[in-house]
């Protein structure tokens, strides 16, 4: 967890490193998760939509992206958080999730931190951009 | 175009779900927690929680929690595999706990195409909520492909 008092623009969330996302990955975030879209795991159904495999579900990196903020500050700390979805992560891939404090301000007398966060395949493509705001009073 | 503009507004039927500790230890262990507050219930109180705390993306799979999910965009014709999550907001008020008892209202928000019809987006807004207290509000963007209006590049 950081020590809130230091948070200021510029300081980056220690990034976080996932290995290669496996299919046993994508079958157990799928019951684990709720979402189970057979896209993200029958590779009969993704050849049927022009896809050569399965790809992983967005929400899994939106998760390891989750698990970036609540590694740095307190979860009851974080007011929002959202992301676009740029790019699909291919099975295999290894994403690494990064953040960075791009503003603080005082809104409504509490001191927010805003957040830019992305993640990145090792190939360097961006899968997800986003941000989020979290409370450093 | 499948979601016609006059589905703006549509409610789906509201999910109510109890939060079960060892589904958010699955989960924990799906995504690789590492942190022992998401899958230790010892771990959880140690750090002033009633109970595991509901981690912040899983919320999104609440309103699947229901016999067939995506029976409101079948209906509309959607053809499944070529749906795409665009964007994804959570907005939170307040944590949740394993125990909690949830309310899962969604509701189509908005409606709109790009690239002549070939990209269609529409948003759901769903609010969770413990009895009355807002538990969290997401904003998601579904992304539907027309590939036979893609124009050749």
């Amino acid at each position: 967890m950081i020590e809130l008092a230091t948070v200021a623009v510029g300081t980056e969330l220690p990034a976080l490193t996932l290995p290669p996302i496996s299919r046993t990955t994508l079958a157990l975030f799928a019951g684990a998760s709720g979402d189970h879209n057979p896209i993200h795991l029958d590779i009969d159904v993704a050849k049927s939509a022009g896809l050569d495999d399965v790809f992983a579900q967005g929400m899994l990196s939106m998760a390891y992206l989750g698990r970036l903020l609540t590694n740095w500050v307190p979860q009851e700390r974080i007011r929002s958080f959202e992301v676009r979805f740029a790019a699909i992560t291919p099975v295999h891939a290894a994403p690494t999730c990064r953040g960075r404090v791009t503003a603080v301000e005082v809104v409504d007398g509490e001191s927010l931190a805003t957040l830019e966060l992305a993640v990145v395949l090792d190939d360097g493509t961006l899968t997800l951009s986003g941000h989020a705001v979290v409370a450093i009073d | 175009m499948n979601v016609p503009q006059s589905a703006i507004g549509l409610e789906l039927d509201p999910i109510t779900a109890t939060i079960e500790a060892g589904r958010l230890r699955f989960f924990a262990e799906a995504i690789g927690e590492t942190n022992p507050t998401f899958s230790d219930s010892a771990a959880a109180t140690e750090a002033g929680h009633p109970g595991l705390p509901v981690p912040p993306t899983f919320f999104f799979g609440l309103k699947l929690e229901t016999p067939d999910p995506f029976k409101w965009l079948l209906d509309f014709g959607v053809d499944f595999r070529y749906v795409l999550h665009g964007t994804q907001k959570f907005t939170y008020h307040r944590m949740a706990f394993a125990g909690d008892v949830l309310t899962i209202s969604p509701r189509v928000s908005e409606s709109y195409e790009k690239k002549g019809g070939a990209l269609e987006f529409v948003v759901l807004e769903t609010a969770i909520k413990r009895g009355s207290e807002p538990i969290a509000t997401l904003n998601e963007t579904i992304v539907i492909r027309h590939p036979e209006l893609e124009v050749a590049r």
